[in-house]
Formats: C-alpha cells, sequence, structure tokens
C-alpha cells in the first residue's frame, strides 16, 4: 500500500481555493438522496452534521451520551485561536501555520497545516454570528490573549467555557437542523462495527444503549468525529465515557492508525488523591503566566510549603530554562515535573505533586487582580481540594490531555477505506508531534464546518456507489460479530471488574508510554498489555444483560479496545527511535535532557495496518516534506 | 469515612422502583459523590449484584450529565456544585444519603438514577438558536457588542443543561433552562431579527412536553450549579408577551407561561418503599 496524502501541487497559499475549484459538485437536488453517517457530536461532528444538513443532505447522526451537547469538546476551557490579527500585533495566516508547523516538532502535513490557519479566521466569524459570547472589550470588539507562550494575541475566549460555548453553538445549529428534517439525530447510540462493502465504507453497526438493540444503519459515507483515545491511560482530562471504539473498529476493518504514540501530557493538573480516583481535572495553562513553580531542594521535605524559606526551594524551570522560565512548552514543563518527582521532591500526601505558587504574584498585583484573571480556576481548585490557593501554594501534576494520533487521513479527511472520513481529534492529521494551546478548538470546527462539507461532496460526486439495503450479506455479517462479541464478554462470568483492569491497564502506559519512554520499558509494557489483555479476556466480570442500559457491558467493550489500541501505541513508541513532541524517548536527548530529533530517519507519518488477532501490525510511511518552515531544533 | 447510602433502585421505566439501603465504608473525604458511587459500584458487581446506573461524563462540572436529588437537593447540599464535585468532606461521618432520581413526568425514568432528558434537545431545536448557515457570516467585530452586553449574554449561556431546575420546582417546570437560552440570544444584537419568534415557540415547546408552568418560586435558581439568576425568566416573560403581540397573526400557538400551570408533573414516588 503507498500513502498518498494527495497533497495539492503548486504553492501552498492557493492549495484549498484550488483545490475547491477543482473538486466536483453534488447536484443540490440530488443531495437530499445522499445519506451520511455521522458518529458523533462534539465541535467536529456537531458543525459537520449542521452544515451537511443545512446543504440539503440526509444526515443521520449518532452519539453515546444522552444529548449531543454533552460531547466532551465541551470541558475545553482556553480557548481558539485564529488568524484575525485583530490586535495589529504582527499575526497573519502564515504565522499561525508556521508556529503549529514548528510546535507540532515537524511532524504534521504542512498543507493541512496552512489551510487550518487560512480556515480559522472564518470560524471566528461563524461563531459570533451564531451568538456565542466571546470576551469583548468595552468599545465592543472582540478581545484576544496571547497563550501558551505564543508571541501574539490569536486567542479567543468565552471565560474558562470556550469549548462550551463553541459546542453550544454547533449543537443548537445541529438541533436547527434536527427541527428542519435534515438530521435525525441518535443519542444514546453506540458505533460498535463498520460495514465495508465493495471496499468502501457504507454503513455501520449500532447498539442502542437503552434497550440494547443492535441496528445496521446503511449510508453512502461514513463520517468519524468520536474524539481521542486518552482514556487508554485509565485517568486523564477526558470524560469518562470518551473512548476509541468507533476509530478502533474501523482500524481493525482496514483504516489506518497513524502516529498512536503521539499523547500530549498537560502539566497544570489536580493531583490524583488516591485510590478512587476516577479522572483527573485539568486548570488552565494560563495559570503558569502568574503563577511559580517550585518544589523543595531537599529530598523528602515534608514541611508545610509556608515554613520552607526562599533559599531552601528551587524554581526549577526558572533555573534551568531562564528565558522561558515557567511558560516553557507544555511537554518541557511536564517531564520536570516528573523528574524532580522521581528524585524524591515531591510534594503533597502523594508525593507526586509540584507548588504552583501565586504568593508573588498577588504581592506584585494584589489579590483583587489575581482573583479577576483566576478566580473561576482558584475556586474549581479549592472546591475539589479543600485549599484556599490565595494562601497555599496549588500542587499541580501532569496528566493526559490529548492525542494527536488519530486515523490516518489524506487532505480530503479520507482515510485508507474510500468513504470513510475522520475529524477532529479522532484523525492524526494537524498538530504533528504535539498541539499547541488553543487548536484543538480550532481544528474540530474547521474539519466540521468548513471542510468536509467541500471533500464530501467530491467523494459523492466521482464515485459510483451501489444500491446497499440493511439486508446485504456484509451488513449481516458484521451485525452478527457485533452480538458474538457482546455475548462473549457477558458470558466470561469472571472474577474482576472491568474498572479494575482499565486502572491495571493505565498504569502500565502511564508508568512506560508515558512522559518518557525506553525501549526496554516499552518491550515490557507489550509483554504485561499481552498478559493482562489474557486474562481480561478469561476473567472479567461484566454484570446484568445485553438488553437494557448496561454500563458495565458499555465500558466492558471500550476497555478491550483499549487493549489492542495500547499495545499498537507502545509498538509505535518503541519504533520510533527519536524524541518529539509529545513523544519522549530517553535514549535520544541532548546533553542538557532536551528531546532530539532524527529528521533523516523519522520525518514520516508513521500508519500502521491491523493484520489480524495476535499478528504484528504492518507499518507503512508517509513521508514528510517541509518546503515553507525548516526544520530547526526547538529551543 | 462511613455512610449510609439509600438510593432509588428501578430496573427500567415500566417497573416500580424502591428504596434500597448500602453502607460504604472507607469514604475518602476528597473523594466525590460519584466516585463514592463507583466505590459502592464496584462491591455491588464483586457480590454479583447490578450496579447502580448513574448518569455522568466529563466530571468537571461543565457537560451536565450527572445530577441526582441527594436528601431532597438536587446535586446535593453544596451551592453551585454539581454532584460530581462535590466532594464528601461536606458530609459527616455515620450520615444517611437519600439518593433518588430527577423526578419529572417530562423526564421519564430509563434506569434507577438515569433520566430521559430529550425534551431538553427538544426545546432547544423548537428555537434556541440563531438561524444562520455556515458560510454567510460577517467579519467577526462588524457588529461591536459592548462588554456588558456579552457578560450578560456569557451569564445566561451557561447553563450546562442538566435539569436541576425542573427537579427544584414544585410545578417541575423548565422556566429557567428555557429562560436561560432565550436570554442568552435576545441580549445579542445577532439574536434580534428572531427574537420575538424564538421565545413564542421556544416557550410553546416547553409547555408542550409537560413541564409544568413557572409560579415565580424561585427554587430552580437556588438548586441551579451555574447560578443562572431568575431574571432570565422575566426575559422570557417579556419576549413571550412582546412577541405574542407583534405575531399576533401568526400561526405559532402558545399558552403564556405565566398563567398556566399544572401541578401534576412531579411524578409520583412511595418515600416508604424501602427494602
Ligand atoms: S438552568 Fe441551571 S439547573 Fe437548569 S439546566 Fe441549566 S444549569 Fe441546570
Ligand atoms: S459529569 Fe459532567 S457535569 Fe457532572
Amino acid at each position: 500500500m503507498t500513502l498518498d496524502g494527495k497533497v495539492p501541487s503548486g504553492p501552498i497559499e492557493q492549495a484549498w481555493d484550488k483545490t475547491r475549484f477543482e473538486m466536483k459538485l453534488v447536484n443540490p437536488a440530488n443531495k437530499r438522496r445522499h445519506t451520511v453517517l455521522v458518529v458523533g457530536s462534539g465541535l467536529a461532528g456537531a458543525s459537520a452534521a449542521a452544515t451537511l444538513g443545512e446543504l440539503g443532505y440526509n444526515i443521520k447522526c449518532f452519539c453515546f451520551q444522552d444529548s449531543p451537547r454533552r460531547a466532551h469538546s465541551i470541558a475545553a476551557q482556553g480557548g481558539i485561536n485564529a488568524a484575525k490579527n485583530y490586535q495589529n500585533d504582527g499575526d497573519s495566516v502564515y504565522r499561525l501555520f508556521y508556529d503549529t508547523v514548528k510546535g507540532g516538532d515537524f511532524r504534521a502535513r504542512e498543507a493541512n497545516v496552512y489551510r487550518l490557519a487560512q480556515i480559522s479566521v472564518n470560524i471566528i466569524d461563524q461563531c459570533v454570528a451564531q451568538g456565542v459570547p466571546f470576551a469583548r472589550e468595552y468599545g465592543g470588539t472582540l478581545t484576544n490573549r496571547s497563550f501558551g507562550g505564543a508571541q501574539v494575541s490569536r486567542t479567543f475566549y468565552a471565560r474558562g467555557q470556550t469549548g462550551q460555548q463553541l459546542l453550544l453553538g454547533a449543537y443548537q445549529a445541529l438541533e436547527r437542523q434536527v427541527n428542519a428534517g435534515t438530521v435525525r439525530m441518535f443519542p444514546r447510540t453506540e458505533m460498535l462495527d463498520l460495514i465495508v462493502i465493495d471496499g468502501k465504507a457504507r454503513g455501520i453497526v449500532t447498539r442502542n444503549l437503552v434497550t440494547g438493540t443492535i441496528d445496521i444503519h446503511i449510508g453512502d459515507a461514513v463520517i468519524l468525529a468520536s474524539g481521542g483515545y486518552g482514556n487508554v491511560y485509565y485517568l486523564s482530562t477526558n470524560a469518562k465515557g470518551s473512548n476509541v471504539t468507533a476509530s478502533w473498529r474501523a482500524h481493525k476493518r482496514g483504516a489506518l492508525f497513524a502516529n498512536p504514540c503521539y499523547t500530549q501530557i498537560h502539566p497544570t493538573c489536580i493531583p490524583v488523591s488516591g485510590d478512587y480516583q476516577s479522572k483527573l481535572t485539568l486548570m488552565s495553562e494560563s495559570l503558569r503566566n502568574d503563577g511559580r513553580i517550585w518544589v523543595p531542594k531537599q529530598k523528602g521535605d515534608k514541611r508545610p510549603p509556608s515554613q520552607i524559606p526562599e533559599d531552601e526551594r528551587d524554581y526549577y524551570l526558572e533555573r534551568k530554562y531562564p528565558s522561558f522560565g515557567n511558560l516553557v512548552p507544555r511537554d518541557v514543563a511536564s517531564r520536570n515535573a516528573k523528574y524532580v518527582c522521581d528524585e524524591g521532591r515531591g510534594v503533597g500526601e502523594t508525593g507526586l505533586g509540584v507548588y504552583l505558587d501565586f504568593a508573588d504574584a498577588i504581592k506584585r498585583l494584589g489579590e483583587q487582580k489575581i482573583r479577576e484573571r483566576y478566580g473561576n480556576l482558584f475556586d474549581m481548585y479549592q472546591r475539589i481540594t479543600d485549599e484556599d490557593p490565595y494562601k497555599v501554594p496549588m500542587r499541580i501534576y501532569p496528566a493526559i490531555h490529548y492525542t494527536m494520533g488519530g486515523l490516518w487521513v489524506d487532505y480530503y479527511l479520507q482515510s485508507t477505506i474510500p468513504g470513510l472520513f475522520v475529524l477532529g481529534e479522532a484523525n492524526f492529521s494537524d498538530h504533528g508531534a504535539n498541539r499547541l494551546g488553543a487548536s484543538a478548538l480550532m481544528q474540530g470546527l474547521s474539519d466540521g464546518y468548513f471542510i468536509i462539507p467541500y471533500t464530501l461532496g467530491n467523494y459523492l460526486a466521482s464515485t459510483k456507489l451501489e444500491k446497499v439495503s440493511e439486508s446485504h450479506p456484509e451488513a449481516r455479517n458484521v451485525e452478527v460479530a457485533v452480538k458474538e462479541s457482546i455475548r462473549k464478554l457477558l458470558s466470561i462470568k469472571g472474577k474482576r471488574t472491568v474498572d479494575s483492569f482499565h486502572r491495571e491497564l493505565g498504569k502500565i502506559m502511564w508508568d512506560y508510554c508515558g512522559m518518557s519512554r525506553t525501549a526496554k520499558g516499552l518491550e515490557t509494557a507489550i509483554q504485561k498489555i499481552r498478559a493482562l489483555r489474557e486474562e481480561y479476556w478469561q476473567n472479567v466480570n461484566v454484570p446484568g444483560s445485553g438488553d437494557d442500559l448496561n454500563q458495565s457491558l458499555e465500558k466492558a467493550g471500550r476497555v478491550a479496545d483499549f487493549f489492542e489500541l495500547g499495545e499498537l501505541m507502545c509498538i509505535d513508541a518503541r519504533d520510533r527511535n527519536e524524541s518529539c513532541g509529545g513523544h519522549f524517548r530517553e535514549e535520544y536527548q541532548t546533553p542538557d535532557g532536551e528531546a532530539q530529533r532524527d529528521d533523516e530517519h523519522y520525518s514520516y507519518v508513521a500508519a500502521w495496518e491491523y493484520r489480524g488477532p495476535g499478528n504484528q501490525p504492518e507499518l507503512h510511511k508517509e513521508p514528510l516534506e517541509f518546503k515553507y518552515v525548516h526544520p530547526s531544533q526547538r529551543s | 469515612m462511613k455512610l449510609t447510602l439509600k438510593i432509588w433502585r428501578q430496573k427500567n421505566t415500566n417497573e416500580k422502583g424502591r428504596f434500597v439501603s448500602y453502607t460504604v465504608d472507607n469514604v475518602n473525604p476528597d473523594m466525590s459523590m460519584l466516585e463514592c458511587l463507583d466505590v459502592l459500584n464496584e462491591t455491588l458487581i464483586e457480590r454479583g449484584e447490578e450496579p447502580v446506573a448513574f448518569e455522568h461524563d466529563c466530571r468537571e462540572g461543565i457537560c451536565g450529565s450527572c445530577g441526582f436529588m441527594i436528601n431532597g437537593i438536587p446535586h446535593g447540599p453544596m451551592p453551585a456544585t454539581t454532584v460530581c464535585q462535590l466532594t464528601m468532606r461536606h458530609f459527616k461521618d455515620g450520615q444517611e444519603l437519600t439518593i433518588e432520581p430527577w423526578r419529572a413526568s417530562a423526564f421519564p425514568l430509563i434506569k434507577d438514577l438515569v433520566v430521559d432528558r430529550r425534551s431538553f434537545d427538544r426545546i432547544i431545536a423548537s428555537g434556541g438558536y440563531i438561524s444562520i448557515n455556515t458560510g454567510n457570516a460577517p467579519d467577526a467585530n462588524s457588529i461591536p457588542v459592548g462588554k456588558d452586553i456579552a457578560d450578560k449574554a456569557m451569564d445566561a449561556a451557561a447553563c450546562i443543561g442538566c435539569g436541576a431546575c425542573v427537579a427544584a420546582c414544585p410545578n417541575a417546570s423548565a422556566a429557567l433552562f428555557t429562560g436561560a437560552k432565550i436570554a442568552h440570544l435576545s441580549i445579542l444584537p445577532q439574536g434580534q431579527p428572531e427574537r420575538d419568534r424564538r421565545a413564542l415557540q421556544m416557550v410553546a415547546q416547553m409547555n408542550a412536553e409537560n413541564f409544568g408552568g413557572c409560579t415565580n418560586i424561585g427554587e430552580c435558581t437556588a438548586a441551579c450549579p451555574k447560578e443562572i439568576p431568575l431574571e432570565v425568566i422575566a426575559t422570557m416573560n417579556r419576549d413571550f408577551i412582546r412577541g405574542s403581540w407583534k405575531e399576533r397573526d401568526s400561526t405559532v400557538r402558545t399558552i403564556t407561561p405565566m398563567t398556566e400551570w399544572s401541578t401534576g408533573s412531579k411524578l409520583d414516588i412511595d418515600p416508604h418503599a424501602t427494602s
């Protein structure tokens, strides 16, 4: 198989315009004859379903939550980038493009990133017109902030709830189409498999989570917008329901999975407090603008922070990176927190935490100013930890937050299965090995509002689609397979709960395929995962039946997929003998401990092909070319 | 800590439910209410019993999935806090907590603590948006919106659609939820063209869903984890009356939210049905 990214030729500035012109259009009268299945209702899925509905396609949209408004995009706090240059501070499409390619540590496809930067400006227009209440200046214009160390202020935000407001905008647009009859919404419905007929994606098999009914849905194309796979680590900032099942099952039907080892760890989360912990809570990165990060100089220093004198504190980021200080990139901040904790200098009961101290900022700016800037974050912190961050430094620790890897797609967002399109966090495309702050929302909406409406039309207009019905033998086969796997999970009746397995898997992933990795550790992880997976299929206890709401059964299927994905992540991480972005291999670092890329050998997208249970997956490479932004080591 | 949880168990919509008491030992004061239920569920599964079904997703107070009554209060005793962010340190060792689902006929029960809130989606579908197709938007700064206006819109837009307001209201009214969306959009200049129709249609849908009418009791605001102000209901009523007048010849037929109210929309439960 040769992987063709279908990157348009010619100057990058005109690539998208030219492609749009060259793409075929579906006759307006024919659009409603095409049924398109959209899986997921987050920013990417809801914006795609709504826009395709507006265009007149017949859309069926699926989500596992009780309402499309609950998708995990809703939890994004910080903001959304756009190259509007409203602040007149030197931003441009080209600069956003440049920053994103560089921030992704030169592992993204240039043409995709350029298009993303171009479209960013339209997204803001669209959202404002929908009534998204972005923050404003007194004069009535939109306000911006600089985010995640960017040199320009290009981040738009709605308090600390930007994801919520953007998602509600897309959700409302979606409900408008539900009302208009172009979109049919299937909440509490989970996609469990993909139907491929004559080499094309033609449908999905779903389970109704309330009645347990297994259904076949046939369409002319399938759009996956089912989010990322951070929950393979059990503890992450993802919502509890976020899972890889839709993507993974499509992968097993032939869609290649790209760069699974690229995961992003967010440095400012509230530390784990006990074994019962079910998820981690992120606090916006903006806190690092005013907070100073430190640990005691002495190992095992258990004094309360107020009793540790200034000269016995180690402000390790300021010490090691004097020019960036506390604003070093996410991966650097995370890794250094791990190092100091590994040295035994971590704080809090578990020793897995570092201080984020606002005392100096409060002294300098006054408590009022700090309250204005971070009031709701401080309240949230206090609600969870019962400590007052105005008086006691916060404790933070890194947590899994976002996954850059995902199903491989070409420039048209089409996977290696024709007719299967993948949007948002579920695809691998735009962030390379590391995503910049405030770029996830941008990509989800860019894919959904502005790219898929064109590329889907092109596919439908240029592809001959046979008539297929629900009773097609292949559809039936897939349905039987789905029913069988559910039956199997329910019949094991072992001794351990699904969560106990998931927790153990997560620990393996975190220890060996987390913030820093080694070939040896990854090998160990692969063996451990295999053994645990074997035990899972002998000894998991899934109570209840398949005929009603059974949350254990839902989890059981998702965890089964996480096992397989986890192994692939370790294989990919072991194979990539370099450090880049979110992938840090201890063997490949500069003398002062920085990530060491190997552009000569690893400047490619690693796309893995599923080769059947128990078989080694096959690696396909899409070489990356950098014609505009020339690779340099991040400083 | 050790707690007794008296939890409403109901297999499905049709079967009768009842309270069942469970003791949970080793409750850590730092865990959330949902993590406490997780711990209970792990033991139930190990004992071969069915775990308690409850709704949750983000566990950080923003998705609106979670929610149930704790000792008669939606989302429990802490103000501005969803059950997923409610830590156990707010309860006393040995305390008994009665946990039951939202009770409203517009929210049919699915299982245990899980209810069907699709009526909220239908209220939004009836008009809770600005009708603008993708691609039609003018430059984002072409219409100035004062900071105070944007802030006010944001206050109303913060609603997470959890349903606590309905659960708190003796009439099981959805006025706070509906009013929040109407207020968010009608404050903004972009929302003006559809302002009248929006209010009429959303109020009509709210009534059609079997929510009770609002009698200005204010329990909703007190229970709301996002502190949506009562003022949004006034905005809804004002827009509704304004719309009723301006659109008096149109076909949108509705009943006034202020006058029409029913008492029968709370689902009946027998508080003594315990085992
Ligand atoms: S108004 Fe408040 S209580 Fe009601 S649904 Fe919205 S957030 Fe929940
Ligand atoms: S689980 Fe999302 S608000 Fe509680």
